[in-house]
């Protein structure tokens, strides 16, 4: 932006504002990189040396704790634990609420406003206050110690958000091909179906990739519905290692770099849905 | 008669056309609500109900609830100094979020504006934190802010000014509130620095240049031009932020599980401590409802008083 507003200036003036962008930007940078860094030189550390000098270079890097997490059966299991939620709530998410969405979107019906009304309440039932009452429901539905319990509480809470996503997506498809599709012949279903999911690709992957990250990432919900270990979730067996292992922290170092590397590999694939997912509506006002 | 029948015959064929279509229709609402109501009653709506009224109960859990209390539990909890602490510490957070969090956010956003070389590189970064987990994010800082200088790196840092001590930090109760300000924001701040640069280039180009031509500075620029028209951007991001903020959990629960001594408690640890730790299930429900009217009067004031946010995520 400073080349709009300095571009009649002298050089010299026009470049030493940019050059203090960068150096702020630069700190914030750094500012970010700092505890990830830190964690990682932790992590290749032995025992003592994390005891000793915690924060500088891993010379010579230790790759023991990395071997000790990846051989034990735990890790495996928690990793395997957190795909099948994250993929059969993410599978679930996007279904039901493209299904929602669209009736919500493009159809006329009596009860459309309550319906609407209703659905979107989610937004102020956020599941970090609601958690208690939804264990009281699980344990008297017997959901609880399961994963399908799990999956439905994050599908559940899902649901407004991405509808109210989805729903905006809808809309801006233009009326006109809809008129079209049903002069041709097309059933409501023929059209969601054939036109309307195609065209709204990028809509449904944003929506996949945040419910993604947000499944993945959630810790209350597999806390409070699973005692059974080999049912735990990464972030659950991440914060029972944490309290578990708190002697060896080179260990919990590894522990912790190693459950987020999914995550920071997804976000590099996926960064474009997550952005466009969270400013879909932002875009709008 | 006749001429009923005739044009009976008219409409029937347009009707057989129309009645299986409308059948279809209807069939096709019902389906495609049915899941999303389910699950929203079953998972969203019983469960709330269900609390409400177990909140009329002293009820430790074991076998149903029968000792009615009445309003009681409710009474006990908003004479609750920790509670009260809680709250206190929510309004807080807001409070930082607001004057401290978004404006760091906006400022940073301008900063990069549309055309800043390194502008994507900058946005990948910033915005990296929100995809950790809170437990991640929570178990890194917890490293950093070991009140050890031998071990916490902040502190390291800090006692190679002239002067300066070591500071206790997480353990302080003074200090505790301010450090995990400061991770939420290094969580956080990418986010809303996110939808300020999906406002930012929204605003349309040829507007600020008439401004400069017209002769306006910088800071008039972003006074009059940039800051209103991104209005609807900063209310959506105030509006996440404050609900985001009234209901943090893990990151403390992780970091300091509430202390010391109830320091850094916040509404859902609280919650957590009665309904999960002591299993006082109906005074926890009575907790949760008073969460539940608090976000919900929140939500609704704000979209009354200052507008409905259109983008809302399932945060």
């Amino acid at each position: 932006m400073a080349t709009i507003y300095s571009h009649r200036r002298s050089t010299w003036r026009k470049n030493l504002p940019r050059f203090f962008q960068y150096l702020i930007l630069s700190l914030f940078v750094v500012i970010i990189f700092v505890p990830i860094v830190m964690l990682i030189f932790g992590s290749l550390k032995t025992r003592g040396e994390f005891l000793t000098r915690p924060y500088t270079l891993p010379i010579p890097p230790r790759w023991e704790n990395y071997t000790k997490v990846l051989s034990q059966a735990m890790f495996w299991i928690l990793l395997r634990n957190s795909l099948v939620v994250m993929l059969v709530t993410t599978s679930g998410v996007v279904f039901i609420c493209s299904l929602a969405a669209f009736v919500l979107a493009r159809m006329e019906f009596r009860g459309k406003g309550p319906i609407f009304n209703l659905l979107t309440l989610g937004l102020m039932f956020p599941i970090n206050i609601a958690i208690l009452p939804v264990y009281l429901a699980l344990r008297r539905m017997g959901l609880t110690n399961n994963l399908l319990g799990v999956i439905l509480v994050q599908i559940a809470f899902q649901l407004s958000g991405n509808i109210l996503i989805l729903r905006g997506f809808f809309m801006a498809i233009p009326v006109e091909l809809q008129d079209a599709a049903y002069i041709d012949g097309c059933t409501a279903f023929d059209f969601f179906w054939r036109i309307l999911l195609p065209l709204a690709r990028p809509a449904l992957s944003a929506v996949a990739a945040l419910t993604m990250v947000a499944s993945w990432n959630d810790l209350l919900v597999p806390l409070v519905l699973i005692d059974k270990d080999t049912l735990w979730t990464l972030p659950l067996g991440t914060q029972q290692f944490q309290s578990q292992y708190g002697q060896d922290l080179a260990l919990v170092a590894a522990f912790v770099t190693l459950s987020a590397v999914p995550a920071i590999i997804f976000y590099l694939f996926a960064e474009r849905q997550i952005v466009s997912g969270l400013t879909a509506g932002a875009l709008k006002g | 008669m006749e001429t009923a029948s005739a044009s009976e015959g008219v409409l029937d064929s347009s009707r057989q056309a129309r009645f299986p279509r409308r059948v279809q229709d209807n069939l096709t609402i019902v389906l495609f609500l049915l899941p999303a109501l389910v699950l929203f009653l079953v998972f969203v709506v019983y469960p709330i109900l269900q609390s409400l009224y177990y909140s009329l109960f002293n009820w430790k859990g074991f076998g149903p609830a029968v000792d009615f209390v009445g309003l009681d539990n409710f009474k006990r909890i908003l004479t609750d100094r920790i509670f009260m602490k809680a709250v206190g510490n929510g309004l807080l957070i807001v409070v930082l979020s607001l004057t401290i969090q978004l404006p760091l956010s906006l400022a940073l956003a301008l900063m990069v504006g549309r055309d800043l070389p390194g502008r994507a590189f900058f946005r990948t970064i910033f915005f990296m934190p929100y995809v950790f987990s809170e437990v991640i994010t929570a178990i890194m800082w917890l490293f950093l802010y070991n009140p050890d200088p031998e071990r916490g790196f902040i502190n390291a840092v800090l006692i190679l000014i002239p002067g300066v001590k070591p500071q206790p930090w997480l353990g302080s109760p003074t200090q505790v509130m301010g450090c995990l300000f400061v991770v939420l924001t290094w969580k956080y701040f990418g986010l809303h620095m996110l939808l300020y640069m999906a406002g930012l280039q929204n605003i349309p180009q040829e507007i600020e240049e008439a401004a400069r031509i017209d002769g306006a500075n910088r800071r008039q620029l972003i006074k009059y031009i940039t800051l209103p028209l991104l209005g609807s951007t900063i209310r959506t991001s105030v509006y996440l932020s404050v609900l985001g903020s009234l209901q943090v959990f893990a990151l403390v629960w992780i970091m300091t599980l509430g202390g010391p001594v109830n320091a850094s408690e916040v509404m859902a640890t609280y919650m957590y401590r009665f309904g999960f730790v002591r299993f006082w299930l109906g005074y926890g429900s009575a907790v949760a409802i008073v969460m539940l009217l608090i976000s919900l009067a929140f939500s609704v004031s704000y979209q009354r008083l200052v507008r409905q946010p259109d983008y809302l995520s399932g945060m």
